[in-house]
């Protein structure tokens, strides 16, 4: 269980890392996602893991219960994380269709020191 | 319960859905709106100071929960100046975008604005981390879509990159708190800082490797080198009252760095040590040296001043990195005065540019009002690079006095003057190229390829309104006031740094339950 699920954040992070550093839009975006899902496991995993247990106190019997916080947590971050990844494929599809590339890094075009002429 | 810590994040977050969805239509009323509820935020901020003169961490307990289980708000001297800060800022920056016509080049300004606020005056309250992480998004989301605010291909280009460097930062703060809960079991400050305290050092791996992240997090933000890389091209590209605005972004990562690691992970803690302290001085001074080789070689205006703002960043994270109360007055002292001067710096630039038609620094006829421009330019630019009389000079005397430690004096001390020096040749060169030599020109029959690539940018006004002049005198004017009134300043700033470093207090305060209520 255990070593599943370390090997699952790994290779998650590895991969989403792997396509960030593609450094255009499409990969970046996957990559991201990538990540995101191996934080959320990740957050998940930091409140130890448990098998067939309910978040919730029982009043009735005394039995073991697994971290709600941590359910919390991951559910915040995926609402945030969803709403940050709409708002990238927005941004990069602006970028794209007003740039004709999907090129993320900014260095070798200068396009307005082009037109001044000088620079 | 006091029920005026919450406003500041409350006011803007109403405020903004309203000016969004009610009065978009109507261009008077939005700003109308946004001009009274940033002067009421400047108000309430006043409030806040007097509030948290007393010396006292006031605590607001969202739904009255008890501290280590509810979400706290800490309003203590350090949150309370960042908060009138943003807000002496804000009424500022909003005065330029109405007066130069930015915020209706696009749509939202103003609620973004407003959300921006909500955010950056969160984070500066919150007493728990993972609401730090949530105001964090706030801001951020609201500044991706101040950053594209009027489009254009090379401002969309860079605001991208703005929004995946951050995006990737936000992800390591969630690696950070998932350790960080993993190891404490806690994401509340003070009762992070209680549990980081018992940890003995043997114990404290999967701390210290938080800690870390957390420090990367937060160095992204503040444009800390090896993480610096999205600022220049974010700044410069940015609407020129945004980029005056995110002067104010950089500080929320100086700020996080100084709660967060002096609170929790300081260098009396066991369990982290001097760790935290002894990887942001090196980087910090590699920062400074980024920055002053970036304005030497900038053949524009706005990457000039965003690597200015860089330097200036490195300056103050170095005196942040000795976490000690000393240093941290005259850090806090050097933060204020290098938001109102890269704010100036940014609004003049805008003022200048706009009229320009370009901002690459080379020798083009003379603008209406060109000395003006250059007495402006000149005053933020010595205020930037830290000459007498203005308060970035006492800035950087507090600090150079407060780095005295044999051990990391040389190093601290020839980053500091030969940065200083550097960013003086850099702005000298650019205040002559933009303001001198240009008066030497005679006015050409209008250069026609410029005027239809800025044909957007270049409004056919010669001169500027008082009004558009107005905020780039009231940030100046800041600074001066800055330096006349240097010694009660310094003395309200020591009384900050000596509270902030009282970790007992804080946690006393925010612990016991009760408390106002």
């Amino acid at each position: 269980m255990e070593i599943i699920v370390a090997s699952a954040i790994g290779v998650l992070t590895a991969g989403g890392v792997y396509l960030i550093l593609r450094l255009r839009t499409f990969p970046v975006i996957l990559g991201l996602a990538m990540l995101s899902y191996a934080v959320n496991v990740f957050l998940f995993a930091s409140g130890r893991l448990a098998i067939d247990q309910s978040p919730i106190l029982s009043k009735y019997a005394d039995i073991s219960y697994t971290d709600p916080l941590p359910q919390a947590l991951v559910l915040t971050a995926i609402v945030i994380s969803f709403g940050m990844t709409a708002v990238l494929v927005m941004i990069g599809l602006g970028a794209y269709l007003e740039a004709g590339d999907d090129h993320i890094d900014l260095d070798g075009s200068e396009p307005e020191a082009g037109k001044d002429g000088t620079a | 319960m006091m029920h005026w810590i919450i406003l500041p994040v409350v006011l803007p977050a109403l405020l903004a859905p309203l000016i969004g969805f009610v009065m978009r239509h109507d261009m008077t009323l939005t700003r109308t709106a946004s001009v009274a509820g940033t002067l009421l935020l400047f108000a309430i901020s006043l409030g806040l100071v007097l509030l948290a003169a007393d010396g006292e961490t006031h605590v607001y307990r969202l739904g009255d929960w008890p501290a280590p289980f509810g979400i706290v708000l800490v309003l203590d001297r350090l949150s309370a100046l960042m908060v009138v800060l943003t807000a002496a800022l804000a009424v500022i920056v909003l005065i330029h975008a109405i007066a130069s016509g930015w915020d209706a080049r696009g749509w939202h300004f103003h609620t973004l604005f407003q959300f921006q606020l909500m955010g950056v005056c969160g984070a500066f309250l919150t007493g728990d981390v993972f609401n730090l992480f949530v105001f964090f998004e706030v801001l951020l989301i609201a500044s991706y879509g101040l950053m594209i605010h009027a489009g254009g291909t090379r401002r969309i280009q860079a605001g991208l990159q703005y929004v995946v460097a951050n995006l990737a930062g936000s992800t390591l703060f969630l690696f950070a708190l998932g350790a960080i809960y993993a190891s404490t079991g806690t994401l509340n400050l003070a009762d992070l800082a209680v549990r980081v305290a018992e940890l003995p050092r043997e114990e404290a791996g999967l701390v210290r490797v938080a800690a870390m992240l957390l420090l990367v997090v937060f160095a992204v933000k503040a444009a800390l080198f090896p993480v610096q890389f999205w600022l220049p091209g974010t700044y410069s590209n940015a609407p020129a009252p945004v980029a005056a605005l995110f002067a104010i972004m950089t500080k929320v990562g100086a700020y996080a760095i100084l709660r967060v690691h002096a609170t929790a992970f300081g260098p009396e803690v066991p369990a982290t040590g001097d760790l935290v302290g002894d990887w942001l001085f090196p980087a910090a001074i590699v920062t400074i040296a980024i920055g002053a080789f970036g304005v030497l070689g900038a053949r524009r205006v706005m990457p000039l001043i965003s690597f200015s703002v860089i330097g200036s960043m490195g300056t103050l994270l170095l005196a942040i990195a000795s976490f000690s109360p000393g240093a941290t007055t005259a850090a806090l002292y050097y933060l204020v005065h290098s938001t109102f001067a890269a704010a100036c710096l940014f609004l003049v630039a805008d003022l200048v540019v706009t009229r320009r038609g370009s901002d690459l620094l080379n020798a083009m006829p003379a603008t209406a009002q060109n000395g003006l421009f250059a007495a402006l330019f000149f005053g933020a630019a010595i205020g930037m690079a830290g000459m007498p009389p203005l308060s970035g000079f006492l800035g950087k005397l507090l600090i150079l006095d407060a780095l005295r430690a044999p051990e990391v004096m040389p190093w601290a001390w020839t980053a500091i003057l030969v940065g200083s020096l550097l960013t003086i040749v850099g702005f000298a060169r650019a205040g002559s190229e933009l303001f001198w030599k240009s008066t030497s020109i005679p006015l050409p029959v209008a250069s026609p390829g410029e005027a239809a690539v800025d044909a957007a940018v270049v409004p056919a006004t010669p001169g500027a309104t008082p009004l558009e002049i107005a905020p780039a005198v009231l940030t100046i004017a800041a600074l001066v006031g800055l330096a006349a009134f240097a010694g009660p300043v310094a003395g309200y700033l020591e009384d900050t740094a000596i509270q902030l470093f009282d970790r007992a207090q804080y946690i006393g305060a925010v612990l016991t339950t009760g408390g106002e209520g």
